[in-house]
């Protein structure tokens, strides 16, 4: 964690050119070089240990205060309660942590350093493992495997993530190459054909979803098609927050703020004008709309982070309102009762009249599941085509010349205000839509579901899938909502590990991790090539390293 | 009036505060140009740490007043320490990686990290709400006004403290940045890191000592949050943050000064519109009055105006 | 400035855009100092003077960037000064009036999009700003913004993919595509802007400027950097604009041997004041001319033989010379 030697990096800065040509592109080589080139970690054994040693005296000073000492409500105010061997564990982990980090990852090391180092941690932990009394009598009963569980889902989710970057970098080019002329030109190009396929592939998966998972699990299908419909919803923000965002360059911190006006349109036209889903639903995105123009209208001309932090604090205003508004919006206790979407004014319910009924089925609730999957699949699907028109028309342009450059832009006749509320109000519109599926979706929605976490999340799946690449936006939400869904599923790992550990107290944590991680290994997001919007005679992408990520360069 | 004055002295208290965690986020924004999301719950690790080590000495209101105050000053020299090594692991682990990357990537990291912290002390300390009992109490009655029907106006010991140590933080601070080596490095990275590293600058270290003096002042705000709210949970990093970005911008991100007038003018428009208005749209009024605040003055109050380069 | 009688510079009688008493401050700093000049209807027009001289400024103004402190900017559609017309519309708010045969512009009062869009005038920058991570054709595409947009009805025409939309889209990549034949950029045309050698850069911004189908051309120093063979090419295409779409050029450069080949009218600034305001011919003999450059630039920048000759020769008339214009 602490160890690799200074590599002076450090100095470099982005050049402020208007675009980033020659100095940027060496300034981002150099940037990832420490954490995929090895030339500047530890070299001999004496070096390495004395590395590991460095990390695990910060580790121990890190933890001091968090791993030995718990401080507990106990009666007449607060006690504390120690647990050295959790600190002891930790710190040994942190040891060999670091020594097999280094071996493997940052500095590869020769084949005898490696079995050395690796063998170490694995006979420990094998000793330690088999051998549960001295696990019990060195780190106190139960301790042991609490700390051994959360560790071994770390690794186990770690190495799903990895395994599924390893795999996406793979297809799309070598890891870490340097990416300029030809060599760029044929590593977008691979990317885009990888983009294409996966496009496809993806496609008929997902049209087919229920069926598969009907037919492979059919114990669990309908856990795994509400996981689905989670990471659709997701995917369908992603791509909202990607006009806003990866397509005109705006940060946007409060995106979630439409999605809660989308999701509370609907509960209270339903509520009150007695209002069906399908008829809420163009005007719960006209709602959206008009709020993204009524806040952007105001906001737009601040530059940058200004831009980012306004937004934010729109979308707390927000939801302080919806939550304290008690006599319109029902505050914290949300409202409930939000009517189902009916296909074609039939409802999926049991009894006549209902879907199963009148198709001569058995009534099962999976019919429900299943439509609701196909709506957001729907949905999904009409704001990525939307989205790829609008990139082809003048506006979309606009908005990806903005980006690029704000004052080529004014200087070649274009209205920017007008362009970038027409980008706010446009990923605010899908932002509302997918609000209203919510909405229905859940049945009940509250102020708490449309929290600063949440708009945290879109962004990052959004930066992460790669600026501006719709195909990336799926690959991220599949990766994080789907990883942290799993994390929530695995409560059968208490069985291996007694009763009172509790994997999905580590489920943001991980998160937390995977996007520190991700980022700092693919700073460009997971595909980063963007596709031209008009072709002459051939198309071909563009490296990433050429695209301006908007304002504030 | 005596309520007006009552209320002032309690919005400069929770201004300061804010003052104080703002700025970490200026002089990160400043040297480096990024928003550093994490900074919020450095503030709740300072805060966690300096309830541990409370716990440790034992110290209670009880404790006689010099063996106080030699208490908590142990109490606050430990918990900037530890909190500022947090501050340094953190900018190591997560923004230089990706310095000279892109400006979105190390915003995701900084949010990543923001998750990071709060969930591990979550999964350490308990999600549970950790009251203390109040340590230092009592203070300074400025007058009574119950003849006319009033209330007493008071400065408590504690709101004392909190002004005076952040006035005298500030002092120190200021002289560190205008006069010091340190400052003076700062402030060339702040213009131009490469132009700096020429001349001799040690840009990481200098980076790294902006984190771990943001990271210690963080402490002790989150020292003083403890001791005059008396309750804490991993999540008040989160609210504070914001706030204390919201201050930040508000004085003018990059300014020193501007950071503390940021606070202190949040602080009381907070606390004045708890008062007269209503306390459950204070957030409201904090975030719009920062809308319009750079609306019409796109800088900040102190902040450098921005000279747009054709 | 109501001058009536026929004027012996033929610009005179004929302007596109006059700048009157323009001044320029920034603080306590005056930039551009009382500053007047004239850009004749299909003329090249040259901005010269030393670094500093505030030519970047004037463009600034002209195009909107910057609101001059004081002063005005007229831009002329239509033959003829139109000095009624421009009076009537200065003393009214108005920023622009249509007449039937024109129009007039004052540009210091319009927001820096509407001079490209309304009033026509189109610009490059000094330190090339592209799109760079579009390519060129849709470099040129987006120049052409606002008539697309009008065509897409606002996108909703363009969502449908009505045929109005369509035949437009195809006019404006038939307009992109001649205008990177013109630049000799067409083989580049699928590759993004960033990746293009700076010469061709400086070109594609030209390109681009000319997709917007502009009046007035204001390019700033778009010889700098360029090779002997890019800069004679790049008289070449000025030259071929002005012929072909009747287009007038306002420059601001460096390079002598464009300068001098080139414009029909030369304007000289020194410290944000005019020193000459001539032919090329008459320009190119002035001895404040020289003498502003020679005491402030360094003469190696002057590429131009005949330029450096009378520098030396004027050099002891310096001296006696003042810096009024």
């Amino acid at each position: 964690m602490a160890g690799e030697t200074e590599s002076g990096t450090g100095q470099d800065q982005p050049v402020a050119t208007t675009h980033p040509e020659g100095a940027q592109i060496k300034t981002e080589e150099r940037a990832e070089a420490p954490n995929l080139v090895v030339s500047t970690g530890p070299r001999g054994l004496s070096e390495r240990v004395k590395q590991a040693a460095i990390a695990t005296f910060i580790t121990a000073v890190l933890a001091f205060f968090f791993f030995p000492i718990r401080t507990s409500i106990a009666p007449g105010g607060l006690d504390i309660t120690w647990r050295w061997s959790l600190y002891a564990l930790a710190l040994i982990f942190a040891f060999f942590g670091k020594l097999l980090v280094d071996a493997y990852l940052l500095s590869p090391a020769g084949p005898r350093v490696r079995a050395m180092v690796s063998g170490l941690f694995i006979l420990g932990f094998v000793i330690l493992y088999a051998w549960h009394p001295l696990g019990d009598i060195l780190f106190g009963t139960g301790q042991f495997e609490e700390l051994l569980g959360s560790i071994l889902i770390g690794t186990v989710f770690g190495a799903i993530l990895l395994g599924l970057v390893v795999l996406i970098s793979r297809a799309t080019g070598k890891i870490g190459t340097a990416a300029t002329g030809v060599a760029a030109q044929k590593k977008a190009d691979r990317i885009s054909t990888f983009g294409k396929w996966a496009l496809r592939v993806l496609f008929v998966v997902a049209l087919m979803l229920p069926w598969i998972v009907m037919f492979l699990f059919p114990n669990r299908d309908r856990q795994l098609i509400d996981i689905s419909i989670l990471i659709l919803t997701y995917v369908m923000l992603g791509w909202g927050l990607n006009i806003v965002v990866g397509l005109a360059g705006l940060l946007d911190l409060g995106y979630v703020a439409f999605y809660a006006v989308g999701a509370y349109a609907y509960a209270l036209l339903a509520q009150y004008f007695g209002f069906g889903f399908w008829m809420a639903l163009p005007l719960a995105g006209l709602f959206a709309a008009m709020w993204g123009i009524m806040l952007g209208f105001p906001v737009l001309r601040l530059r940058g982070d200004y831009l980012a932090i306004v937004t934010l604090a729109f979308g707390e205003i927000i939801r302080v309102v919806l939550l304290n508004w008690s006599e319109f919006t029902g505050g914290p206790d949300g409202i409930g009762r939000i009517p189902k979407p009916t296909l074609f004014g039939i409802e999926f319910n049991r009894g006549e009249g209902g879907f199963a009924d009148i198709f001569g089925l058995d009534y099962d609730t999976i019919h429900r599941f299943i439509f609701f999957y196909y709506i957001i699949f729907v949905l999904a699907l009409i704001t990525h085509f939307a989205t790829m028109r609008l990139r082809r028309l003048p506006v979309g342009r606009a908005w990806e010349a903005l980006r690029e450059d704000e004052i080529a832009c004014r200087s070649l006749g274009i209205n920017t205000t007008l362009v970038k509320l027409s980008a706010f109000s446009i990923g605010a519109m899908f932002g509302g839509f997918a609000g209203s599926f919510f909405a229905t979706r859940q049945g009940f929605i509250s102020p708490e579901s449309f929290t600063f976490i949440e708009s945290a999340i879109i962004l990052a799946i959004v930066v992460l899938g790669g600026l501006g690449s719709q195909i990336g936006v799926v690959f991220a939400s599949i990766v994080m909502i789907g990883g942290i869904e799993l994390l929530r599923n695995i409560g059968f790992l208490s069985v291996v590990f007694g009763e009172n550990f509790d994997p999905t107290q580590f489920r943001m944590l991980i998160f937390g991790l995977a996007m520190v991680l991700i980022m700092v290994w693919k700073p460009r997001g997971l595909i980063s090539a963007r596709q031209p919007s008009a072709v002459y005679k051939e198309r071909k992408s563009i490296g990433a390293d050429v695209v301006a990520q908007g304002e504030g360069h | 009036m005596e309520y007006f004055i009552q209320q002032l002295i309690n919005g400069l208290t929770l201004g300061s505060i804010y003052g104080l965690i703002a700025i970490g986020y200026t002089m990160v924004y400043g040297i480096i140009g990024m928003i550093n999301f994490a900074h919020g719950d450095i503030f709740t690790v300072g805060a966690y740490v300096a309830l541990a080590v409370i716990l440790l000495l034992g110290i209670s209101g009880a404790t006689g007043a010099t063996m106080l105050v030699l208490a908590l000053l142990l109490v606050l020299v430990i918990s900037m320490v530890f909190t500022a090594v947090w501050g340094w692991t953190v900018e190591r682990i997560a923004y230089r990686p990706l310095r000279g990357s892109f400006r979105l990537a190390p915003l995701i990291t900084a949010i990543g990290m923001s998750i990071v912290l709060q969930n591990f002390i979550q999964v350490t300390q308990g999600a549970r709400v950790k009251p203390i009992q109040p340590i230092i109490s009592g203070g300074i009655p400025l007058f009574d006004g119950r003849s006319d029907g009033g209330i007493i106006v008071q400065l408590s010991w504690m709101q004392l403290l909190i002004i005076v140590s952040t006035f005298v933080l500030m002092v120190g601070f200021t002289f560190l940045i205008t006069k010091t080596a340190l400052g003076r490095s700062q402030r060339a990275c702040e213009q131009d890191q490469k132009m700096a590293a020429l001349l001799g600058v040690d840009v990481d270290k200098t980076i790294s000592l902006t984190f771990v003096m943001g990271a210690a002042l963080a402490a002790v705000a989150g020292l003083m949050f403890l001791l005059l709210y008396g309750v804490l949970d991993f999540y008040i990093g989160f609210l504070a943050g914001i706030k204390a970005f919201t201050a930040a911008v508000l004085g003018g991100i990059g300014s020193l000064p501007g950071a503390m007038l940021g606070g202190i003018v949040l602080g009381l428009i907070e606390v004045f519109w708890s008062a007269y208005f209503s306390v459950e749209y204070k957030d409201v009024a904090a975030f719009s009055i920062l809308a319009i605040v750079l609306i019409f003055m796109p800088s900040g109050l102190l902040g450098k105006p921005e000279v747009e380069k054709v | 400035m109501n001058v009536t009688t026929t004027s012996r510079y033929p610009w005179e009688n004929d302007p596109l855009l006059t700048v009157e008493n323009l001044t320029m401050r920034f603080g306590g700093l005056v930039a551009v100092d009382n500053l007047s000049f004239t850009v004749g209807r299909g003329d090249i027009t040259a901005l010269i003077g030393p670094n500093g001289a505030g030519k970047t400024t004037v463009f600034n103004c002209v195009t909107g960037f910057y609101k001059p402190t004081e002063g005005r900017i007229v831009m002329r559609h239509g033959p003829g000064r139109r000095d009624e017309a421009v009076e009537e519309l200065t003393d009214s708010a108005a920023r622009y009036a249509r007449q039937e045969d024109g129009a007039v512009f004052l540009l210091e009062r319009m927001p820096d999009f509407t001079i490209s869009s309304t009033a026509k005038v189109a610009r490059t920058f000094q330190n090339i700003r592209l799109f760079g991570g579009m390519t060129c054709l849709e470099n040129l595409l987006v120049a052409q913004h606002n008539p697309l947009m009008r065509a897409s009805g606002f996108s909703i025409a363009g969502l449908l993919n009505l045929p109005s939309y369509r035949s437009a889209a195809k006019e404006a990549k038939d307009r992109a595509i001649y205008w990177l034949e013109q630049c000799q950029l067409i083989h580049r045309a699928d590759d993004p802007a960033a990746d293009l050698p700076y010469g061709d850069q400086r070109r594609l911004e030209i390109a681009r400027a000319m997709c917007s189908e502009p009046h007035l051309l204001c390019l700033d120093e778009p010889a700098a950097g360029l090779n002997p063979r890019e800069s004679a090419e790049l008289n070449a295409l000025l030259q071929f604009i002005r012929s072909e779409t009747g287009t007038s050029i306002l420059l601001i450069e460096h390079d002598m041997g464009v300068v001098m080949k080139i414009s029909d009218h030369v304007v000289v600034l020194d410290y944000g004041r005019k020193i000459a305001d001539e032919t090329a011919d008459a320009v190119r003999n002035d001895p404040k001319v020289i003498a502003a450059y020679l005491g402030v630039d360094d003469e190696s920048e002057i590429d131009d033989e005949d330029i450096r000759a009378d520098l030396h020769r004027g050099e002891h008339q310096a001296g006696t010379q003042g810096g009024e214009a």
